[in-house]
């Protein structure tokens, strides 16, 4: 028991990765300069890149300039620049007493990053939430009428509706198609799993926009007596002996047809976490199972399931954040015309197209809000993984 | 003695198996194998259709189906002048210059600030570094669409739209989050007695990181970076509402939105273009497909 405790103990005194380090400092407590100037390294940094970058993106190069001297001098800056900022507020600091060394210090290091998730994602989300609650200029406030608007205006509704359906659809198939690749190929040998897999995955470097024409050249569509049909869909099914058909134009089928083109791209993804998360399953406890007298169809549904449940969360999360935020495809395919638009698709036609600041802003807040339920399990995940450690 | 050893060796290869043959080897398990080869020829199709589109005549293109070149051999025509037609007169030439400026930029620098930001996270001592991680952790899913009107009006007061300043300013921002809690999950797991034991060297946390975790996260980095670059040189949003669609400016993606808006049946044309937008990210994802699965299920399995 106490030997038990004590290799715990050891180990955890080994592996605990969280614990700091540096020499102790035993000087008096945080000032309000230590506040001042806290705030001072964080802001710096980034200002002063900013108006490198302003300056050497905007003056010096003008769009006449030759791209590869703009990616050079932006590489320039980007890496060696900014390292150098970092290193120059790395040496004003340490010549500060040190009382103000060891409280400024770490801000030199997280301070560029917090300021700059400050400036890009939290302000903005403040902004657009007040955003929300004014007219289409964005300037007098209306109250909650642009959410009553969207909660009563058909496109919108309409929006809903095929969000939630893409939000059902896409991630119950691409992670079924994913898992079942996934246990087939685990069947072959490494170099054909490995080979295999490839061409599941590839799609995953394809651009939504790629991807969207790659599959309007599949659904394209001619009526019938104006030539052979190109599109492959319509070449098999007039083949086979029907009548071609315009796919996209299919109300209410078309958003099945436009959810095809996310599963394609995202069945890789499933595929290669859940096939780490099998690979994990330890042999022996398959192998126990198989003697007890289970099939390989029970050893799969009632021993495999259960073992990677955690990975299947994470993986149907990901893929619904993902599917709940499209936005290319359907804005490539149709526009959102036809009955398909989605909840993205109508923030950026509202705010961008329609230039209505306050409508575009009320349905990215419908955006994220039906996140947070996904943002508090991420963070509680994260926290039962960090009690772990 | 001779003998001895002949019999012992003949009595040894007995108990080996024999090899199976070839054919015994192919058609094992073929149920397996027939489902896995319908699945894969299912997902290749669509992408193999457009690389054979992109070099057909363009008379052809229009009059036959692309799967006909397999039966017609006699009377296929290729041609290379989908490609430069697309290169140059519809700019995406430019265009593929233009994704370059920006993504290679906005793969960089969301890199080294997230690396020192991880550091502190990791191994330095400062008030609500617990609260803040997780605020990262929380920003990892919010959408950027959130963003994206206070941003634009911020970048119209400093007049920073159609620049590309402006896309690599927004791209590092928006990678944040996830560069963060991918690379302090690596860097928080590097042993605490090889930080400690730089720190009684004398090495101070600036030196530490440059000698030592730096050079120690190679294969975070790695796997980071093919994340980020994918993500940027494929973003049709973030492009289309900051940079804009003029010519001399747009992204590879924007052309091909703008391509498929105005000539709505050009085929050849569609799949050239569709290929140079693919051609790159497809190389750098084949060529580094080992970081980019450690990257994938690091983020996801781990716990």
């Amino acid at each position: 028991m106490s030997e038990r405790a004590a290799f715990e103990f050891e180990q955890a005194d080994g592996i605990e990765p969280h614990q700091t380090f540096g020499p102790e400092y035993k000087g008096p407590g945080p000032n309000l300069w230590t506040q001042v100037l806290r705030i001072l390294v964080s802001v710096a940094i980034p200002l002063i890149a900013f108006g490198i970058l302003y300056w050497a993106g905007t003056v010096v190069l003008d769009e006449d300039a030759n791209r590869v001297l703009v990616v050079a001098v932006a590489l320039i800056i980007g890496v060696f620049g900014v390292m150098f900022l970092f290193y120059a507020m790395d040496w004003l600091v340490n010549r500060l007493p040190e009382r103000y060394r060891h409280y400024v210090l770490p801000f030199v290091f997280v301070g560029p990053a917090l300021f700059l998730l400050g400036v890009f994602l939290l302000y903005p989300t403040i902004v657009t939430f007040k955003l929300s609650f004014q007219d289409r200029f964005g300037e007098g406030f209306v109250g909650f009428q642009n959410y009553v608007d969207l909660f009563t205006d058909t496109n919108t509704l309409e929006a809903l509706r095929n969000s939630i359906l893409w939000v059902i659809v896409v991630p119950a198939l691409a992670v079924g198609i994913g898992l079942a690749f996934a246990v087939l190929s685990d069947k072959l040998g490494s170099k054909g799993e490995a080979f295999s897999k490839s061409f599941i995955f590839m799609p995953m470097a394809i651009s939504f926009v790629g991807a969207s024409i790659v599959w309007r050249f599949i659904y394209n569509f001619r009526p019938e007596g104006f030539g052979d049909q190109i599109g492959l869909l319509n070449g098999i099914w007039s083949g086979i002996g029907f009548e071609p058909v315009a796919w996209l134009l299919q109300e209410p089928w078309n958003n099945f047809y436009l959810m095809v083109i996310l599963v394609w791209l995202q069945v890789g993804f499933a595929m290669v976490i859940l096939s780490a998360g099998i690979k994990a399953v330890p042999e022996d406890v398959l192998e126990a199972a198989r003697i007890d007298g289970a099939n390989e169809f029970q050893v799969f549904w009632r021993v495999i399931i259960p073992m990677i449940s955690s990975t299947l969360v994470v993986v149907l999360t990901t893929i619904v954040i993902t599917v709940w935020k499209v936005f290319d495809i359907v804005f490539v395919m149709t526009s959102g015309e036809f009955g398909t638009s989605v909840v993205a698709e109508r923030m950026v036609t509202e705010f961008f197209t329609n230039s209505n600041e306050g409508k575009g802003a009320a349905l990215a807040v419908v955006l994220l809000v039906a996140i947070i339920p996904l943002m508090v399990l991420n963070v509680k995940r994260f926290q039962a993984q960090e009690a772990q450690r | 003695m001779t003998t001895t050893t002949a019999d012992t060796a003949a009595t040894e290869s007995d108990y080996v198996p024999e090899e199976p043959g070839f054919w015994s080897r192919l058609f094992h398990l073929w149920p397996v194998k027939l489902a896995i080869l319908i699945i894969v020829i299912i997902w290749v199709i669509p992408t193999l259709g457009v690389l054979i589109t992109s070099f057909r005549a363009p008379a052809q293109v229009q009059e036959t189906g692309w799967w006909t070149v397999f039966t017609n051999i006699g009377s296929n025509e290729w041609t290379l002048s989908n490609y430069s037609d697309v290169l140059s007169s519809e700019g995406f030439g430019n265009a593929f210059l233009n994704s370059l400026s920006v993504t290679i930029p906005a793969t960089v620098m969301p890199i080294t600030i997230a690396a020192f930001a991880a550091y502190g996270f990791a191994w330095m001592d400062f008030p609500g570094r617990q609260w803040l991680f997780v605020l990262v952790v929380a920003l990892l899913v919010v959408p950027l669409q959130m963003s994206l009107i206070p941003l634009l009006r911020l970048y119209t007061t400093i007049n920073l739209n159609g620049t590309f300043p402006a896309l690599w300013l927004a791209h590092t921002g928006f990678g944040l989050p996830l560069a963060i809690y991918l690379l302090r999950n690596y860097i928080g797991s590097l042993p605490s007695s090889m930080m400690e034991s730089a720190s009684i060297d004398g090495a101070t946390h600036f030196e530490t990181f440059t000698k030592l975790v730096v050079p120690l996260s190679v294969p975070v980095l790695a796997s980071f970076a093919i994340f980020q670059f994918l993500w940027v040189w494929n973003d049709l949003l973030v492009a289309l509402v900051f940079l804009g669609g003029e010519p001399d400016v747009r992204v590879v993606t924007l052309a091909l939105n703008n391509l498929n808006g105005a000539r709505q049946q050009a085929w050849h044309l569609l799949t050239a273009g569709a290929f140079i937008t693919m051609a790159l990210p497809l190389v750098v994802f084949l060529s580094l497909q080992r970081y980019f699965v450690r990257g994938l299920t690091a983020g996801s399995v781990k716990g």
